[in-house]
């Protein structure tokens, strides 16, 4: 078993603190939700697991098996075992997505164990079906011309062809029409099991009636403010935010609002 | 025969080396006049560079001789992995200045075609070549290079496709370079007739180091209505050259001409690739990529110029800039009165390696017509960081990402070459020049 744990993370863009103390565990074999109004922090913590650029952590650490990944490159992080389907991933021209999840996965072995290319097809064909992706996507440059669903569709795909240890999706379900929701929970599902973890942010309870998750948190504020099962997500879906703003005082939950 | 001077030649030594190579009495007049433009006329002016100052005319020998290519086993390695050897049916081989191996399957004889080294050709087909030789595309008088260039031809290739001929492999030229002293007046003439269709790849490679010499290069294309061209070419040559390049078209009615042009050289390099769309829904489709080091100083100018209704010009130009390489990108798209209906299209895009290269992206649109379209998009930055976090997060180390980003961003003019050594040779350059 694997654990992701993430202690008092505080994160800042542009100088403006997000952030403020996030705490969170996650283990292998669970899957993990995080909800939450916009304007909370929720996309903030996965840019600043990966390693963008832009957000620089002012404190805590965030450790996979007892490793601060917070000290690797972003690279040494994926490597590590993280994987971020992004909410807006990048589009790189003449790069095609099949020459990129090739050098993706190759990354990963040693030089001269590299994936054979007969192996490397067939499994990228096998996925791509199952994703119901059209054959023509492997030729096409990464991400390029790609509609919001098809990149949504992407990011699964090269979660399934890189089989990460933890996966951080952020956002997967926005913007995507009821079939293509569809077709990535079914990627998420097939990922499930001993060997991988994945927490999912989301503000759409929707999602969660495709993949139904093991811990529920909600953020506010820029800090983990309620965690719960499955249930917690039920009763967000009826009753909507306000009883835990109450329940702890909020008055308003966005971070700009609190600064 | 060998000529040697420090300065230009004097019109006898024209003459000379006109008879010399047996060529008729109107190219001897033709090269002696042009010897008399080229003093007195101006450079030409490439936009934002001065070349005032640049060596255009001295050069230790006018031509040198080397031993021709007895089979292509003797090919040296860098040449040798252009080709396919078994498979390439045309295929021509200049070395510096010497014709040293030609091909032409006997399809191509009997349907008419020729393809054939330029002197050959100014004296086996003396008729085709005065009518088109810098009569249509390039003329003698525009500028002193062009006149220089003129009187001192000394290479290159004519091609003729005649009426209804659809040309189904491409035809190969290389022009190896491996003589310090050799200077290259080439000369390119390709003529596609009515509803012809031909691809023409030229690939100049230096093994040299360092040359002394001059390139004034000129290539014509003259696409005649309905008829198709396709141009590649692959420029390597070697610094130390001061290199004029100008590959032109002119494009007759539902002609097409589609250039895909990796301009790779070391050498300070003027070059210039100018498509006329003369005729009703003729299309010029311009990608030209670029890498410059070192302490090269580089102008490219593209333009596609609508004289055609229903006339369309794309120009796609993607440069790289490392150490203290210098360029100017002048994408120029002019839209002449009742030219209507016409759509000009450019991007021009220029990706920074280093603090001080420098890369300037000029995007003009010059239109002198109401009913048309055209756009522009230029740009000059570094690799988006936002696009290595994205590669890096999958695994993908820093210059492993950064080396995808390039040659993706380079990759239209590769993906566009039809022939697989000339790829492949392109993809090693650009590998070696941006490591």
């Amino acid at each position: 078993m694997a654990t992701l744990e993430i202690k008092d993370l505080h994160v800042e863009i542009d100088g403006k603190e997000i952030l403020k103390g996030v705490n969170l565990s996650i283990s292998t074999n669970e899957v993990h939700a995080i909800m939450g109004p916009n304007g909370t922090g929720k996309s903030t913590l996965a840019s600043a697991i990966m390693g963008h650029p832009k957000y620089e952590v002012t404190q805590g650490e965030v450790l996979l098996d007892g490793e601060n990944v917070l000290e690797m490159e972003v690279d040494e992080r994926a490597k590590a075992g993280l994987f971020l389907a992004m909410q807006y991933p990048s589009e790189i021209a003449g790069v095609t997505n099949a020459d990129f999840l090739r050098s993706a996965i190759n990354a990963r072995r040693e030089e001269g164990d590299e994936i054979s290319l007969m192996k490397f097809i067939r499994e990228l064909d096998k996925t791509m079906e199952f994703l119901e992706m059209p054959e023509e996507m492997g030729q096409r440059y990464l991400n390029e011309g790609f509609s919001g669903g098809e990149k949504k569709r992407n990011e699964i795909l090269q979660l399934m062809m890189i089989k990460p240890t933890f996966a951080i999706l952020d956002e997967i379900d926005s913007g995507l029409d009821i079939d293509a929701l569809k077709v990535v929970s079914k990627g998420i599902n097939e990922m499930r099991g001993e060997g991988f973890g994945c927490l999912m942010i989301t503000h759409y309870q929707r999602l969660l009636n495709y993949i139904t998750p093991d811990h529920v948190h909600v953020m506010m504020q820029g800090k983990v403010v309620k965690s719960g099962g499955a249930e917690l997500a039920q009763r967000l879906e009826a009753d909507g935010y306000d009883w835990i703003k109450q329940e702890l005082g909020i008055e308003e939950e966005t971070v700009e609002a609190e600064a | 025969m060998t000529v040697e001077t420090k300065l230009a030649l004097s019109a006898e030594e024209v003459r000379s080396f006109s008879q010399s190579n047996n060529e008729p009495a109107w190219f001897a007049d033709f090269r002696a006049d042009a010897l008399a433009k080229a003093a007195e006329l101006a450079l030409p002016t490439p936009d934002k560079t001065n070349i005032t100052k640049w060596n255009f005319t001295e050069f230790p020998k006018h031509t040198v001789e080397s031993a021709a290519y007895a089979s292509l086993d003797s090919l040296p390695a860098e040449v040798a992995a252009l080709i396919d050897v078994e498979g390439q049916q045309n295929l021509y081989i200049q070395r510096n200045n010497t014709p040293a191996f030609s091909k032409v399957s006997e399809e191509l004889k009997a349907k008419g075609v020729i393809f054939t080294d330029i002197q050959t050709a100014v004296r086996e087909h003396s008729d085709l070549v005065q009518k088109y030789f810098m009569t249509t595309a390039v003329k003698v008088d525009e500028h002193k290079l062009a006149a220089y260039h003129a009187a001192l031809v000394n290479g290159g290739v004519f091609v003729y496709v005649p009426r209804n001929v659809i040309v189904e492999e491409p035809l190969q030229v290389v022009f190896v370079n491996d003589d310090t002293e050799a200077s290259l007046f080439n000369h390119v003439l390709v003529v596609a007739e009515e509803s012809s269709s031909v691809t023409y790849v030229e690939t100049y490679v230096s093994t040299i180091e360092e040359s002394k010499g001059l390139a004034n290069i000129i290539a014509e294309v003259v696409v005649k209505d309905n008829a198709q061209v396709v141009f590649g070419a692959v420029d390597v040559l070697a610094k130390g050259f001061t290199t004029y390049v100008n590959r032109r078209a002119n494009i007759a009615r539902d002609g097409k001409i589609e250039w895909a042009l990796g301009l790779m050289n070391d050498s300070d390099t003027i070059s210039e690739n100018i498509s006329h769309l003369i005729g009703d829904g003729s299309v010029a489709d311009t990608k030209t990529v670029v890498v410059g080091r070192g302490t090269q100083k580089q102008n490219f100018t593209t333009e596609v110029r609508h004289w055609g209704k229903n006339s369309d010009g794309q120009i796609l130009k993607h440069g790289v800039m490392k150490d203290g390489a210098q360029s100017i990108f002048n994408g120029i798209g002019k839209i002449e009165h009742g030219a209507t209906k016409a759509n000009a299209e450019q991007e021009s895009r220029v990706l920074m390696l280093s603090d001080k290269a420098r890369g300037d992206a000029n995007p003009i649109l010059l239109i002198d017509e109401d009913d048309v379209t055209a756009g522009h998009a230029a740009s000059v930055g570094r690799v988006d960081p936002i696009q290595l976090y994205y590669l890096m997060s999958r695994g993908i180390s820093k210059a492993e990402a950064e080396r995808l980003v390039i040659h993706g961003f380079l990759a239209p003019v590769v993906t566009n070459l039809p022939i697989e050594g000339v790829k492949k040779q392109l993809t090693e350059v650009i590998e070696r020049k941006v490591r």
